[in-house]
């Protein structure tokens, strides 16, 4: 049986350097028209760093403006566009898509054991949906830019005099159905794609999390929509629905946003979830522990989050009883959330860590998810919210979930299939570096504002109380040293695309169908569609050292049939 | 085959995969119409239908959302609603939706005759549905333009008395529009003018100005005239279209109504324009001879699009135009 | 959960039916036709009973109704995969979760909310229409 593999991992050497999805075809059109789901992604990958390092820019402007209290280099209208437009930018343009169309469409079909995904004319269209999307937004700032914050909030967006808000709006409504069909997409790839043997509970615990979240994209993105066309009308034909002046209900604008929003912020953290699912299974060699917990609980944050969306609205005007209702149910996502992560703990209990790039992401998230997840309840706690509310201790809680944990999954993420992907590795102590230097910027920016929050500081302000000037000082100091440590982190991509070596197959030791595959993979995935075991069974995986990386022995597998030598118990 | 990418259990290679393998290429040269990725039609036929019905689940939502805020708007103003109902006129909802629901049953039955790959039948009915689709429309324009030319319109406009615009042209293109004429069902109104002509030729009568009927669904019953034509009430004609704004018992906010009623048919006309297209691009493949037994996935598809635009107007109807 | 590869119906083109799918008769779908009509007629019908609050559920009612009929037999629910029924009875509840929460709401607040003209409408009317009898001024139910 051990001759079966060897031959074959031979094979795999010569086909990883002569035709591979990066090589099958040449020049500019068979990339813009590719219907390959592994070069959508990539697409996908370079327009969102792309626009990550645009909302990235606008976010160290506006912490450079407080620096000082009153005007440091900006007035108040320009920062009143540095904030919306980092927060438009950062959520629209990069933390949702990011890990479902970027890493999702790469990682999605090859983890399944599919050729593609289901609809890949569909996949292509919504990729450029997301160009127009992002078009509309740079055209919006040609024509005057917005200031009315990423929520648009009624009445001030149907009356704000800058040029650039029904531009957005349409930008977004784009981004939406970008957002839609990539997730229809995921669905049904997962539905009817599954080969014979992968079923529901063989499935990676990151495409459990990606259809969690596609469910969410499809059932929520489209109340985006409409209410973002209902925005449209209202502010070129004065419909009057969301305009107190006219009758309307501005607290209904914020039931139509937040019944949206609010499950997008699940659609931002469950990916990143599903991918320290991976990680944490994969850098400590250990069976992950209760996947199947895991997998629920994935399903029970898609379904909770459409039932919890009122807890952004406590002092809107917002009904006392339904504030009692929304802050009731809104403790209970908590539940799902908990199960993961103490879940992820086990799994670290006793595991054979190997502090890789990708598990220090991966602990950063643990450690930064925590916080952000516990800070989470103050909000949701009625009368503690109406003292925290729209102040900063808002927005550290909400960048520590969608900043420290959605977008450090990501890169986590992409430190974790980068081999793949590139077919390259990076320098492991550059990385390793880089991702400390993130996670003491991280902290240093957003833990000094749970203090500036707390203490009264109110969030959007231009100005502010002498008082406060330390910390914001601290917050801006800890934003540059992040900045320093991204930079680090591209320099070290960089450097890994012209000079890196060859990447192995398998670099980490993981057993899911895509490190079966040669780095980076065939055009075609698979040549006939494949058979799995269980993706978290790392007893069979063994360090190979003429490949540098790791190798499937099947005769160490205690599940696959015809195995001589199992190995009861787990990696220890 | 040299990319053998999975791990694999070895007695497979031998037997079953070989054996699949073989079978689902086979199925590729069967099949023109299968794609690359699947293995067999039942598998691109349930993807297809599966992705089609979470399109429609997004569509569910995107009118969901409006219905709510009409379940909002109403709940907050049930007098605004159960007045301003009456200036629609539901002679013109009923039939329309007669409309629909007969082009549902064509659409429907172009996807019987696509499976049993009966070429010209399924022509037919692709044709027949897209009449159905232009008539609702042509329908839906004449509510519209008498609407809008009395500012039953949504917004401040509401509240500005038009000028005389809705002129003797108006009224012509109406006595010659194909459908019938609305019914009057005159109430007192001050210096209302009666303007009784002979049916069908000049129905001088804007049904979209009328104030409540107090003498339920006329429509174009010869009572209804001998009604008028005993005096049984004063007509509103032409000349007074602003008479929403004349009327004391007019709620405040009246023009909500209006707002949601054009934002909820407005975006299901959309999709009725959207319809016709996806229906002319079907009439163009069944045309060359695209579908038959084997395949016939898009009538399939468009015609699930086609029911659930059906499927919302069946509930704006009773919604909008027949509020107690 | 259905499992994947597996036909979804019996193929068997010789017999005059399709590869994939159902094939649902002439017959059904014209009789599902004359209900759909039929239930319309009754529902404009009903309009004009006064039967106070109910006149809405009524209307619901029978919309809902003539809705399982076009899903069921015009868009082959009854025949196709279970999932698809799940997903569109998923998202309509979805849309029931969503209505239930805003009225709630919307009827909580209501009485503190101001009657009359809203301010702009109000202006609009003092501009354009000052004569026209709807100048209920703004006044607040509940001070």
């Amino acid at each position: 049986m051990t001759t079966l593999d060897a031959p074959r991992h031979d094979i795999l050497d010569t086909t990883a350097s002569s035709d591979n999805y990066l090589t099958h075809s040449r020049g500019f059109l068979s990339w813009a028209l590719t219907l390959d789901h592994k070069r959508i992604g990539v697409m996908y990958l370079i327009a969102v760093l792309g626009s990550f390092l645009v909302g990235g820019i606008f976010a160290l402007l506006l912490r450079t403006e407080l620096l000082t209290p009153g005007r440091t280099f900006v007035d108040a209208d320009t920062y009143n566009q540095f904030f919306t437009l980092h927060g438009a930018i950062m959520v629209f343009l990069v933390i949702i898509p990011s890990i479902p169309a970027a890493l999702g469409n790469f990682v999605l079909p090859i983890m399944l054991g599919a050729k593609d995904v289901a609809f890949p004319r569909l996949n292509l269209f919504s990729f450029y949906l997301w160009v127009g999307g992002a078009l509309f937004t740079l055209y919006s700032l040609a024509v005057g830019g917005f200031d009315t914050g990423w929520t648009f909030y009624t009445p001030y967006s149907t009356t704000t005099t800058t040029g650039g808000v029904v531009p957005v709006l349409i930008g977004v409504f784009i981004l939406g159905f970008s957002s839609i069909f990539t997730g229809l997409n995921f669905i049904v790839t997962v539905h009817k794609l599954r080969p014979p043997g992968m079923i529901w509970f063989k499935m990676p615990l990151f495409l459990w999390a990606i259809y969690s979240t596609a469910i969410i994209q499809v059932l929520a993105t489209p109340v985006l929509a409409i209410t973002l066309c209902l925005l449209i009308v209202e502010r070129t034909l004065n419909i009057g629905i969301f305009n107190p002046s006219m009758g309307g209900d501005p607290v209904l604008y914020q039931h139509f946003f937040w019944f949206y929003s609010h499950p997008a912020v699940y659609i931002m953290i469950v990916p990143a979830m599903g991918i320290i699912s991976e990680i944490i299974a994969v850098h400590s060699h250990r069976h992950i522990f209760g996947y199947r917990f895991i997998a629920f609980s994935s399903i029970a944050i898609a379904m909770f989050s459409f039932i919890v969306w009122g807890h952004h609205m406590f002092i809107s005007g917002q009904s006392g009883l339904m504030n009692t209702i929304f802050s009731l149910i809104s403790f209970s996502v908590a539940i799902p959330s908990a199960v993961k992560t103490f879940n992820w703990t086990m799994t670290l209990y006793k595991g054979t860590i190997s502090l890789t790039a990708p598990m220090m992401y991966g602990l950063s998230f643990l450690f930064l998810f925590t916080i952000g997840g516990l800070t989470g309840l103050h909000c949701a706690t009625l009368n503690t919210d109406v003292h925290l509310h729209d102040t900063y201790f808002v927005v550290a809680h909400f960048h520590y979930v969608m900043m420290g944990s959605a977008l450090i999954g990501m890169i986590g993420g992409l430190h974790h299939w980068w081999p793949k992907m590139t077919g390259r590795m990076y320098h492991e102590g550059t990385a390793i570096t880089a991702c400390i230097i993130i996670f003491i910027g991280f902290n240093l920016t957003f833990f000094t504002q749970f203090m500036l929050g707390s203490q009264g500081m109110p969030r959007r302000y231009y100005d502010y109380q002498p008082e406060f000037q330390i910390y914001h000082v601290i917050s801006t100091i800890g934003a540059y040293t992040m900045a320093v440590g991204f930079v680090i982190t591209a320099v070290c991509f960089a450097q890994s695309l012209m000079s890196g070596r060859r990447a192995p197959a398998n670099p980490w030791g993981g057993r899911s169908l895509e490190w079966q595959c040669a780095s980076p993979p065939p055009h075609d995935n698979f040549a006939t569609t494949p058979t799995v075991g269980d993706c978290y069974n790392f007893t069979a995986v063994i360090w190979d050292e003429k490949q540098q990386g790791y190798i499937v022995d099947r005769t160490l597998d205690p599940d696959m049939p015809h195995s001589t030598g199992a190995k009861p118990g787990g990696h220890s | 085959m040299s990319q053998i990418t999975a791990e694999r259990d070895p007695h497979l290679h031998g037997g079953a995969d070989a054996d699949s393998g073989h079978a689902h290429s086979g199925e590729h040269a069967k099949y023109s119409f299968l794609a690359h990725h699947f293995d067999s039609p039942a598998q691109q036929f349930d993807s297809a239908k599966l992705g089609m019905w979470l399109f429609l689940a997004t569509e569910v939502l995107f009118f969901g959302a409006l219905f709510v805020g009409y379940a909002v708007l109403r709940s907050r103003f049930p007098e605004v609603f159960s007045y301003a109902s009456h200036y629609l006129d539901t002679t013109m909802g009923g039939i329309n939706t007669g409309v629909l629901i007969v082009s549902s049953l064509t659409m429907a039955l172009g996807v019987y005759f696509a499976q049993r790959g009966r070429k010209l039948a399924l022509i037919i009915c692709l044709w027949l549905t897209m009449a159905g689709a232009a008539g609702f429309l042509v329908i839906k324009y004449f509510e519209y333009s008498h609407k809008i030319h009395a500012h039953l319109v949504w917004g401040p406009t509401f509240y500005i008395p038009p000028h005389n615009e809705f002129g003797n042209e108006e009224a012509t293109a109406l006595a010659h529009a194909p459908t019938p004429a609305p019914a009057a069902v005159g109430v007192p109104v001050h210096s209302a003018v009666a303007a009784v002509g002979p049916l069908g030729t000049a129905p001088m009568v804007d049904a979209s100005v009328i104030k409540p009927a107090s003498v339920g669904p006329t429509g174009l019953s010869a009572a209804a005239v001998d009604h008028r034509l005993a005096g049984g009430g004063d007509i509103i004609p032409y000349e007074m279209p602003s008479a929403h704004l004349e009327d004391p018992n007019m709620p405040p906010n009246t023009h909500l109504f209006f707002s949601i009623y054009y934002a909820m048919t407005g975006l299901h006309g959309i999709h009725v324009v959207v319809g016709m297209f996806v229906i002319g691009m079907l009439i163009h493949r069944a045309t060359r001879g695209d579908f038959g037994p084997n395949y016939y996935t898009p009538v399939d598809l468009v015609g699930l699009y086609w029911h659930i635009v059906d499927l919302v107007w069946i509930f704006l109807f009773p919604l909008f135009y027949l509020i107690h | 959960m259905s499992q994947p590869n597996q036909p979804s119906h019996a193929t068997d083109v010789a017999a005059g039916h399709p590869l994939v799918g159902h094939l649902v008769g002439i017959k059904t779908l014209v009789t599902t036709a004359s209900a759909l009509l039929f239930l319309t007629i009754v529902t404009v019908i009903v309009r004009y009973i006064d039967i106070g609050e109910f006149n809405i559920w009524v209307a619901i009612g029978i919309a809902v109704i003539k809705a399982g009929l076009v899903a069921t037999f015009f868009m082959h629910l009854k025949w196709d995969r279970p999932f698809n029924v799940l997903v569109f009875m998923g998202c309509s509840l979805f849309v029931i979760l969503m209505m239930a929460f805003c009225v709630l709401d919307t009827s909580q607040y209501r009485a503190t909310q101001y009657t009359g003209n809203a301010t702009l409408v109000q202006e609009t009317l003092d501009a354009h229409a000052p004569g026209a009898p709807i100048t209920q001024k703004r006044t607040e139910i509940n001070p």
